[in-house]
C-alpha cells in the first residue's frame, strides 16, 4: 500500500490512489483530490460527498449511484453533472472512499 | 495550502478520453423477469463508466418497455434445469406466480430496483432506449404504449446505423 504525502501529512492510498482509511480524509483534502481529477468542488459537491461518507460509515460500503438516489435523494442526472462520466468512481475518490463493489 | 500543489500520490486514471469512442449496444429479446435484468444491469454499469449505451428492445423484449407489462414480468421455472426442481411440480397451477414472487424478493433483497424504476435509472443516466419496428407492428403497439424514455421505434436498417462501431450483445 503506497503512503502518499498530501497536505503535509501521510495519507494511505491503494495502488490506484483511492484512500484506504476514510478517517485520514478531510474537506480540505477533498479539494486537492478533486483538483487531481480536474474537478472544482462546489457546496453541492460537498453535500453529496458528506452523504456518501456518512452512508459508507453506517453501511460499511461505498454507496452506489442507485443508492445515492434511492436513499440520499440525489438525482442520477445531477450526479452525472457533478462527477462527469464516472460518477460513482469519481465521487468515491474525492470522498476518500473505496470504489463501490455493488453491481447496481 | 492550495488544491493544486504537487503531490506524490497516485491518481486514478479515469480514462475519460479513452472511453470517448466506446459504445455498447444491448439487444433485449426476451420477456421474462430473469432475462430482463442482464441487459438492464449491464447498461447501468456501462453508463456508470461513461460508455455510450443503447438498448434495442425486440420481440419478447417488448415486455420490458410495454407500460402494461413492464412492472409485472414473470419468471417461469418450468423447463429450466438450473432451478433443480422437477417439471412435474413446476408445471402445477400457481407455480409461476410463486417462483416469480420468490425471485422478486431475492432481487429486492439485493436492493436492485424493479424494472420500471431500473429503466428510469438508465434513462436518467443518459442511456438510449429503442424499440423494434417489426415487433411493434406485429404486436400493434405504438410509442404511446411504451415507456416514456423510449426514444423511438426504429427499423432494422436504423439499428445498423445506430450500432456502427459498437460492441453488441444479444440477450
Amino acid at each position: 500500500m503506497p503512503v502518499a504525502t498530501m497536505q503535509g501529512r501521510e495519507i494511505h492510498v491503494d495502488e490506484e490512489g483511492f484512500l484506504t482509511d476514510p478517517s485520514e480524509w478531510d474537506e480540505e483534502l477533498a479539494k486537492q483530490l478533486a483538483a487531481n481529477i480536474g474537478l472544482e468542488l462546489t457546496d453541492r459537491h460537498y453535500e453529496v460527498i458528506r452523504f456518501a461518507r456518512q452512508d459508507a460509515a453506517e453501511q460499511g460500503e461505498t454507496p452506489t449511484i442507485r443508492r445515492m438516489q434511492a436513499v440520499g435523494g440525489f438525482q442520477t442526472k445531477e450526479l452525472f453533472q457533478l462527477f462527469p462520466k464516472k460518477p460513482a468512481k469519481k465521487l468515491s475518490y474525492v470522498a476518500g472512499l473505496q470504489k463501490p463493489v455493488g453491481c447496481v | 495550502m492550495t488544491a493544486t500543489e504537487p503531490m506524490n500520490a497516485p491518481v486514478p486514471s479515469f480514462d475519460d478520453e479513452d472511453e470517448g469512442g466506446r459504445k455498447l449496444v444491448l439487444i433485449c429479446s426476451k420477456g421474462s423477469l430473469d432475462m430482463a435484468y442482464p441487459g438492464l444491469v449491464l447498461a447501468n454499469a456501462a453508463l456508470g463508466e461513461g460508455i455510450e449505451t443503447h438498448i434495442f428492445f425486440t420481440f419478447w423484449g417488448f415486455e420490458i418497455i410495454n407500460k402494461e407489462t413492464m412492472g409485472d414480468l414473470k419468471f417461469v421455472a418450468l423447463g429450466n434445469p438450473a432451478t433443480h426442481m422437477p417439471n412435474a411440480v413446476m408445471g402445477l397451477p400457481g407455480m409461476t406466480a410463486l417462483s416469480t414472487k420468490m425471485m422478486r424478493k431475492q432481487i429486492a433483497d439485493l436492493d436492485i430496483p424493479e424494472v420500471p424504476e431500473f429503466l428510469d435509472l438508465i434513462h436518467e443516466s443518459g442511456g438510449h432506449l429503442w424499440a423494434c419496428r417489426m415487433s411493434a407492428d406485429m404486436m400493434k403497439l405504438t410509442e404511446d404504449d411504451l415507456y416514456e424514455g423510449v426514444e423511438g421505434i426504429i427499423s432494422a436498417t436504423d439499428f445498423m446505423e445506430l450500432s456502427q462501431g459498437a460492441q453488441t450483445i444479444f440477450i
